[in-house]
């Protein structure tokens, strides 16, 4: 294991102002339970879970509630024990309803924990595998994908590099920085788990170089792990840990457009990811708790929270002092790319990473203006789009030609939108012209 | 411009919630500030004319500006500071000694015509400040190529005229030093010699032209500011001054008797303010960096041929050169994308 010292970036990208002093001395704090926990069965992309209980039913900790509906979906456990007193819909903090299992806690430490493996070193990948889908482990870094599935690629690709995600290049959140310090050597069992699982020959563990403690808790954690092992420290830079950047900063291979990682034979994993694996394996834990940052100028006591999946983010607003005045904007996630959410009784999930709140002071919140063609957001851009043009075409709903130009491969990171000087909400014209695309195709395939 | 928040709601908008806090307004601004220097240089070489000139361009401006979105029904753009830059930029062009309700027309034509008709900042094709210069060339010939003697710098040193004969120091009191060099070559009469010394004047700004155009220190000095506030990067100024010198040092090379040196093309005419504030405008300039190189080369072309031409009528090509090629930017701009992440060497679209 080494340390590759060099700092790794790509092309494009933004150095906004961070705010993670707020919170990246604060350990991780496990918060008392609220008395409901509203468990969505929707905590991954893919198709909802399956409800296996019904009202009225006493779930143990840890027990399965739901089950995967398909091949890409995930199951979901009963984050603590309880009686459920409803099976309902919640909103959730992308503004859609979901079906979710509330539970009434009732304090019970008993749990239905899996079967720990005693010597995974020598257990075969499928059954890891199994476990992993068992666990309900899905990629932790946002998007929720179902973990099992991406670490089963398709005969005839194969993966010869592992890399794991800590470059938490959101502003303000300081969740996975936190696991990095606090739970460096479940990180690295969980690695040396995954790089079995894939039969990956080499293991990178990409950090950005705004953490140096994370770099060197990681740095002493991974000195046990033999063969091609090592610690990539990236430049800071946003969005250094968007899977593609991220990808060319520490291999320098570039990921087809419309392909996936496993095009240029990487698989890209969090580094929460990674713990979860670890708890499955090790301790016949399924996943449900994870790191949330609660942070923001309107929160009282900026913390890093251990929460169980379901919490509504008022609880985890009140386990932080509450809030400072009126907060003008709660964001679900960081700033670049979270979700404004309506209010605060949406359940937290396992991609949750964290509750932002800000006052009036740090709202920007502008009318639009004319494009001046000053090509920042073109220099912004990781993607090598032109967001100036893009929108222009999106404006005259000329959705053909912004198409043509690539639409499809903007990954809504928000460097451009950030520098924009005429306040375009670039993001937000992106977003519907993709829609106006995938409903299209979505129609011309069902004629066929 | 920050809307009202009712103080009990939350704000729901689309992602990223933050903001570089950059702004159209705070550009332009720093524009202005970046052409102050050029202005107190214009004063001090051209006196109190040069702030007649410059506050009739900027009042006119200003005027149409607001009576053009009123007219249109538009909000006002008074508070972007665009209609002060172009004031500023349009009076930088004008020869000193021009009458007021030439400049004035001028003004009107430059935000009327060349920028509010197309829909106001941000939509114009072509540079507002340089389409009134050559709206204003067209039609006022002759005030706009008269450099009389009574505004011929102040400080004129002797050692400006020693070198000549009487009939060209009384022609070079009366022209550009571009307009000389043009007269001579075409006439088949010797170059007037250049000192030293004269470079020197050229640079600080002590010879005739336009009242803003002359000082090379102080537009190099204000676009140093924009470079440092990122408002403009050096491609375009780079390419475009480089690719004058490259020109004039060839000519010089082969055509040692018909040529003036490299350096006294670069610190001559409109060549500097042009290449830093005129080609550099945004919005009509392309948008990537490699369309940037692109459009500053030909910019610096097109002002050689229009300079070095025996058979053109101008002296001074960089109007023209920068307009010209503020109709390419679009193609420039569609040549040039990026290639997008992930395409593997092919350009989309």
């Amino acid at each position: 294991m080494n340390t590759e010292k060099s700092k790794f970036t790509f092309k494009g990208g933004i150095h906004p102002e961070y705010f993670k002093a707020l919170t990246s001395e604060a350990a991780l704090r496990k918060i008392e339970p609220p008395q409901y926990l509203f468990v969505p069965m929707q905590q991954h992309l893919g198709a909802p879970a399956k409800i296996l209980v019904k009202q009225g039913d006493e779930v143990k900790r840890n027990q399965r509630i739901g089950e995967p509906n398909g091949h890409v979906s995930s199951a979901v456990h009963a984050p603590l024990s309880g009686k459920v007193s409803a099976l309902t819909t919640v909103p959730t903090a992308n503004g859609r309803l979901c079906p979710a299992v509330i539970i009434e806690l009732n304090g019970n430490e008993e749990s239905e924990n899996y079967e720990p493996f005693k010597e995974w070193q020598s257990a075969t990948e499928k059954a890891m595998l199994t476990r992993i889908a068992e666990a309900g482990i899905v990629g932790m870094g946002g998007a929720g994908f179902p973990t099992q599935v991406k670490l089963s690629p398709p005969a005839g690709k194969t993966i010869d590099t592992l890399i794991i995600n800590g470059a938490e290049c959101e502003p303000y959140l300081t969740a996975d920085h936190r696991m990095m310090v606090e739970h460096a050597e479940e990180i690295h069992i969980g690695i040396e788990i995954l790089r079995n699982v894939l039969g990956a020959r080499t293991v990178r563990l990409a950090i950005e170089d705004n953490k140096p403690d994370a770099i060197q808790a990681m740095e002493k954690a991974l000195q046990k792990m033999t063969g091609d092992v090592a610690v990539s420290v990236l430049k800071t830079s946003y969005p250094q840990g968007a899977e593609k950047q991220q990808i060319f900063s520490v291999t320098g291979r570039e990921v087809p457009r419309g392909g996936l990682p496993m095009d240029v034979g990487c698989v890209v994993e969090n580094v929460s990811t990674a713990f979860a694996v670890y708890d499955a394996i090790i301790n016949g834990q399924p996943l449900t708790h994870r790191a949330v940052t609660v942070t923001g100028d309107a929160i009282e006591n900026p913390s890093n929270l251990w929460v169980p999946t379901g919490t509504h983010y008022h609880h985890l607003i009140a386990a932080c002092g509450g809030t400072i005045g009126h907060a003008t904007k709660i964001i679900a996630g960081g700033p670049m790319m979270g979700f404004a959410v309506t209010g605060l009784d949406i359940p937290t999930t396992k991609t949750s990473s964290g509750i932002l709140c800000l006052s009036n002071q740090r709202v920007t919140q502008y009318a639009s203006q004319a494009c001046i063609s000053c090509g920042r957001c073109v220099e912004a851009c990781p993607m090598r789009l032109i967001p100036s043009e893009l929108s222009q075409f999106i404006e005259a709903e000329d959705i053909e030609s912004a198409e043509r130009i690539a639409l499809l491969d903007c990954v809504e990171c928000g460097s451009c939108a950030y520098v924009c000087p005429a306040h375009r909400p670039l993001v937000q014209h992106f977003r519907r012209g993709k829609g106006v695309v995938l409903v299209k195709r979505a129609m011309a395939a069902g004629k066929k | 411009m920050k809307p009202e928040v009712a103080s009990d709601l939350l704000v729901i908008s689309s992602s990223p919630h933050a903001h570089d806090g950059s702004a159209v307004d705070r550009i332009m601004w720093d524009v202005v500030m970046a052409l102050t220097p050029a202005l107190l240089a214009a004063i001090f070489f051209f006196g109190l004319d040069a702030l007649r000139l410059v506050g009739v361009c900027v009042a006119t401006c200003l005027v149409t500006e607001w009576g053009c979105r009123k007219l249109m029904k538009r909000p006002s753009s008074l508070s972007d500071w665009s209609a002060v830059v172009t004031g500023l930029l349009l009076a930088f062009n004008l020869p000193p000694g021009l009458p007021a309700w030439m400049a004035v027309a001028g003004s009107i034509f430059a935000i009327a015509i060349a920028k509010q008709i197309f829909g106001g900042l941000g939509y114009n094709p072509f540079n507002p400040a340089l389409v009134a210069r050559a709206f204003m060339l067209i039609s006022f010939t002759g005030a706009m190529t008269t450099w009389s003697k009574s505004t011929w710098p102040s400080l004129l040193t002797d050692h400006w005229v020693d070198t000549m004969t009487a009939a060209s120091r009384d022609a070079m009191t009366t022209a550009t030093p571009l307009g000389l060099i043009k007269e001579a070559i075409k006439s088949g009469e010797g170059l007037p010699s250049f000192t030293p010394q004269m470079l020197q004047d050229f640079f600080l700004g002590n010879m005739n032209g336009c009242i803003g155009e002359t000082s090379a220190l102080a537009l190099l000095l204000g676009a140093a500011y924009l470079l440092y506030r990122k408002v403009i990067t050096w491609h375009i100024p780079v390419a475009y001054i480089l690719t004058v010198f490259v020109y004039a040092a060839v000519l010089r090379q082969f055509w040692p008797t018909e040529s003036i040196t490299p350096l006294a093309h670069v610190f001559s005419g409109g060549l500097m303010l042009g290449a830093l504030f005129m080609a550099t405008d945004m919005v009509t300039s392309p948008i990537t960096k490699r369309g940037m190189l692109v459009f500053g080369m030909g910019c610096g072309v097109i002002t050689m041929l229009i300079r070095t031409s025996k058979t053109g009528a101008y002296p001074e090509g960089v109007c023209f050169a920068i307009l010209i090629m503020n109709a390419f930017t679009p193609l420039i701009n569609r040549a040039t994308r990026n290639q997008v992440f992930g395409s593997g060497g092919k350009k989309a679209g």
